[in-house]
């Protein structure tokens, strides 16, 4: 259908518009221009081209950041994603517990990111948190100021609870739309629980975990706040990812060039993969 | 709102088109629509009816040509500035709001006063009866009522053009036959303009009024609608106009009898004074029946293939060399599929067709 | 294997305490269905008929009654047990899976071996003209295909006791129903299964079914055949709903055997058999067997319209309405006229129902 065009809309959109180029257009071709200069301080600067570009890739300390990257990212999303959909599957869809259910699941993803990062630093530590006393008592021997296995399983455990209840809202969202009839149907054809699940409910699940694996993928590229809370990036580089890194050398050293740079290939790197990722999953629904 | 004026007001679409990207939905078009008239588009799905009327109410705009109402040129004019409503096949309500806020919605947008919007909703409702439900959300509604409500909503505002799109399509048989009993009262005078689009025949027939046949994005036929029945300009028309589907052959005419292969049927009344030659003949499914109608009826049989009861009347659908023709006759009379049925043909209103398949008159 | 279906003394509500009768979707029914039987359930939109389709299938389970199959009481049977098989009103298929894996699946769920889950699949497939597309996956189907699909995997079963169809051609295009209800009726006399439909759409019921079980408001009103609803209504609202328009219902006295309707008496075919014991009576004669007469009862023609086949013409006598279907070529009077109404196929109601 051919609709006539509304011009007043735009108007409509004009506050938006210029709310997004101030806050992120212009400070992104901000980042852009830095990272293709060279500054000797007091704002002198000298056009480098692809100079930055260059050493970031070069460099032994990008390297080593981006593989705890996309470690992180990848033991992540193969926990929170089966284990979300889990408690979804678990979840009434009906009754009064409904309106609990989904109160609990939502209580993490209220909580402010830099609060979470302290919760679980007082927690696990050796001494006096609960966890870390916990698991010391069982016979670990743990301490995630020191050792980087322990800091590795603390910010996953992190990250794991704050974040897999997002997974667990958008999966039980999907799972509430699927009609009755074909739970009947599969009643009717003696269909057992694991064949429900496998043809009736993955399927039908398949856009909503789309979102659900991108939206982690992304976030969990770019965590920052909890972990610098949690571990301040070790003990050492352990903890280090890749925003952490990029803060460190934009702030700590004051190299704006190289930071902005990472800041670009950062940017670049994510878009790619999640475009990747995207296609992937779609690549069905092209018929 | 448009104050009337003692001129008859009609709405004209001269040459309109439509395409969408390579497709053509509504194919070069010119009609004239008067002041206070019934106009029923009839059409199998995806003949044009819905990209019609969404031309008609300024919903879309046309690939070409021009929109005039009352003497004004209304082409791009959109439609929140033209005085139509519209009613849809499924039952549009705002959900939240009860049945008389729902209707009272274009008075007060187009702010009118509270006394004003009040009697005017009540006295739309009243017509639709409605009236006892005036507190409650459509969600608690039937699905007859929530169409009711829909209905009530265009008629309050008083426009100039009234859009109904299948507006039946999704009730029940039996409510569908009611509110269609109904429907010409809610417009019984009023100088709107009504445009009804439908799929099925008998309601363009009890509506009266007047009848565009659409077919592939054309109008076939406009007309009256008695005239445009019993006369029908060309084959595409006469099919359209026909549910179950005319029984059509080719044959050959010689003098008082037509040829259908090998069978012959006598040729009624005025259509003896066709030309002998070769033809296209319509017979609609109610002349042929189980038992003989009148003196002249000629005698026919086929394998049945398909047998359908409905209520009050009785449809078979059988074998003719090679053809599948159907019947339809009022009562039960059920027939076992695979048995040969035994059947009347009442030739007095054989439609002729020539092979462009125009109609040659004599026919009827 | 086949099955008689009893339903003993059946009651179902949605409310947890029903008190009034309104609360109560399926009045006190029993009804019995015979093997390898076509039945519909006809009726309007809440009468209870997908109600009861539910409770027979043990998807829902009734708040009082039995269910018997073949004297077995089964009530507290899941559907699987019962061996059932539902057709729902839009296409429940298993779209991962090919529509060969989609027949065969409940064959698979239930242990059958390999060689006869294609034989069965096989001759299925035929049955519904599926056989070209079983290597296809089911999901690129159209509706009518998935909806074969859909009573396909009822029909690969060998040990289902009934099938039922919930409103199945909702979603099927209006000018391919009748292929689908054909084939519908057609399956039912290869196959013999018990089929029992539901539906609003007397075409479809009357099509279909051998035994029509009209229902309204959670009463079962009339189970007949097609022609026993046409011909011998025994309950206006079966006279009212089956057939287009419905059934007359004017309301009368009874003086000397006699039926009274606007002060002339009328001859019926059953006046004679009232008890005189009160009540609402009224007197049901459908539009097709009222004619013009010279002498009769007085009306004024209000309306004709004309439908091609025959004219419906609005006739009005002391404020009621009566319609009459009148033929092509007959004359209509202008005015004021006379009407018979055709003694046999007339009848006295009382309270609704017929008078015997």
């Amino acid at each position: 259908m051919n609709k006539l065009t509304n011009q007043r809309a735009w108007w409509f959109v004009l506050p938006v518009v210029l709310l997004v180029a101030f806050n992120a257009i212009i400070p992104l071709m901000t980042v852009v221009n830095y990272s293709v200069q060279e500054s000797f301080g007091e704002n002198m600067f000298f056009w480098s081209g692809v100079r930055w570009f260059e050493e970031v890739l070069r460099s032994e300390r990008f390297h080593s950041a981006l593989w705890r990257q996309i470690l992180f990212t990848g033991i992540i999303l193969v926990i929170e994603v089966p284990l979300g959909l889990a408690i979804a599957l678990a979840m009434p869809r009906k009754g009064p517990w409904v309106s609990v259910c989904l109160v609990l699941m939502a209580l993490p993803l209220l909580i402010p990111w830099n609060v979470v990062g302290a919760m679980w630093n007082i927690m696990a530590l050796p001494d006096i948190g609960l966890l870390g006393r916990g698991l010391n008592a069982l016979g670990f021997t743990y301490n995630y100021t020191r050792q980087p296995f322990a800091a590795w399983f603390t910010v996953v455990l992190m990250d794991v609870w704050h974040w897999t209840s997002l997974v667990v809202l958008l999966c039980y969202a999907g799972l509430v739309s699927i009609p009755d009839a074909y739970y009947q149907a599969a009643k009717i054809d003696a269909a057992r629980p694991w064949a429900v699940f496998r043809y009736i409910q993955l399927p039908k699940l398949k856009y909503v975990l789309t979102i659900a694996i991108l939206l982690r993928f992304m976030d969990s590229f770019m965590i920052y706040t909890e972990v610098v809370v949690l571990t301040g990036g070790g003990p050492g580089n352990s903890t280090t990812f890749l925003s952490i890194d990029l803060v460190k050398t934009a702030l700590g050293q004051f190299d704006l060039g190289p930071a902005a740079a990472m800041s670009l290939i950062y940017f670049l790197i994510i878009l790619l993969f999640s475009w990747l990722f995207y296609t992937l999953m779609m690549r069905n629904e092209a018929r | 709102m448009h104050g009337f004026g003692t001129r008859a007001m009609a709405f004209e679409l001269r040459s309109i088109t439509k395409r969408v990207g390579a497709e053509v939905h509504v194919h070069e078009t010119s009609l004239v629509l008067e002041e206070g008239s019934f106009n029923t588009l009839l059409g199998p799905t995806l003949a044009g009816k819905t990209s019609l009327m969404q031309l008609m109410a300024g919903i879309a705009r046309p690939t070409s040509g021009e929109i005039w109402f009352r003497g004004e040129n209304v082409t791009g004019v959109p439609v929140q500035k033209r005085n139509v409503s519209m009613v849809y096949q499924q039952f549009i309500n705002y959900p939240n709001f009860s049945v008389y806020e729902n209707i009272a919605s274009p008075l007060r947008v187009a702010g009118l006063a509270k006394p004003e919007i009040d009697r005017r909703v009540r006295e739309v409702a009243e017509l639709l009866r409605l009236t006892p439900m005036l507190k409650r959300r459509p969600n608690e509604l039937s699905g007859g009522q929530q169409q009711r409500t829909a209905i009530a909503r265009a008629l309050v505002k008083d426009s100039d053009m009234v859009l109904l799109d299948e507006p039946l399509a999704n009730l029940d048989y039996k409510l569908r036959e009611e509110l269609r009993d109904e429907l010409p009262r809610f417009f019984a005078g009023r100088n709107c303009i009504v445009v009804y689009a439908t799929t099925e025949p008998t309601e363009a027939l009890l509506f009266g009024g007047n009848t565009a046949t659409l077919h592939a994005g054309r109008i076939t036929q406009f007309g009256r609608t008695a005239d445009i029945y019993r006369h029908p300009a060309d084959l595409v028309s006469a099919r359209v106009f026909s549910d179950p589907p005319i029984n059509t052959a080719e044959v050959e005419k010689r003098g008082d009898e037509v040829l259908i292969g090998e069978l012959r049927l006598p040729v009624g009344g005025a259509a003896r004074g066709i030309p002998d030659g070769t033809y296209i003949i319509g017979i609609r499914p109610h002349h042929i029946t189980p038992s003989k109608p009148n003196a002249e009826a000629a005698a026919i049989e086929g394998t049945v293939v398909i047998a359908e009861l409905s209520g009050s009347e009785s449809a078979v659908h059988f074998d003719l060399n090679g053809q599948t023709w159907v019947s339809q006759s009022p009562g039960i009379h059920p027939f076992e599929v695979g048995s040969i049925a035994r059947l009347y043909v009442d030739m007095n209103h054989t439609l002729f067709f020539d092979l462009d398949d125009r109609r040659v008159e004599g026919g009827e | 294997m086949m099955a008689n279906i009893r339903l003993q003394d059946l009651r179902h509500s949605y409310v947890e305490n029903p008190k009034s009768d309104a609360d109560w979707a399926l009045k006190r029914l029993t009804i019995d269905w015979a093997d390898g039987g076509a039945y519909a359930l006809l009726g309007p939109s809440g009468c209870g008929k997908t109600t009861l389709l539910n409770i027979i299938s043990g998807l829902i389970r009734p708040t009082e009654g039995r269910i018997l199959f073949d004297g077995r009481d089964v009530t507290d049977a899941s559907p699987e047990e019962r061996n059932i098989a539902q057709v729902f009103q839009f296409p429940v298929i298993y779209d991962t899976m090919t529509v060969h894996d989609n027949l065969a699946f409940p064959l698979r769920n239930r242990g059958v071996g390999a060689r006869e889950v294609e034989e069965r699949v096989r001759e299925v497939a035929e049955m519904l003209e599926l056989d070209t597309t079983l290597k296809e996956r089911a999901a690129g189907l159209t509706a009518d295909g998935k909806q074969k699909i859909s009573l396909g995997r009822g029909l690969a079963r060998s040990d289902v006791n009934v099938i039922m169809f919930d409103e199945p051609l909702t979603v099927i295009d209006p000018h391919l129903k009748w292929v689908l209800r054909s084939k519908l009726k057609e399956l039912h006399q290869r196959t013999r299964r018990t089929m029992i439909y539901v539906t609003h759409d007397q075409t479809e019921a009357l099509t279909f079914a051998d035994q029509v079980v009209v229902m309204n408001e959670g009463e079962i009103v009339q189970t007949g055949t097609p022609i026993d609803l046409f011909e011998r209504p025994q309950h206006t609202f079966v006279g009212h709903f089956i057939g287009s328009p419905g059934m007359n219902v004017l309301p009368c006295e009874v003086a000397g055997g006699r039926a009274i309707f606007a002060g002339l008496p009328v001859e019926s075919a059953n006046a004679a058999a009232y008890r005189g014991d009160g009540g609402r009576l009224e007197l049901g004669v459908r539009p097709e067997f009222v004619s013009f007469a010279e002498t009769g009862i007085p009306v004024d023609v209000m309306k004709v319209l004309d439908v091609g086949r025959h004219r419906i013409v609005e006739t009005t006598q002391a404020g009621f309405v009566i319609k009459m279907l009148v033929p092509e070529d007959e004359p209509i009077p202008e005015g004021a006229a006379h009407v018979r109404f055709a003694e046999d196929r007339t009848r006295l109601y009382r309270n609704g129902w017929l008078v015997t």
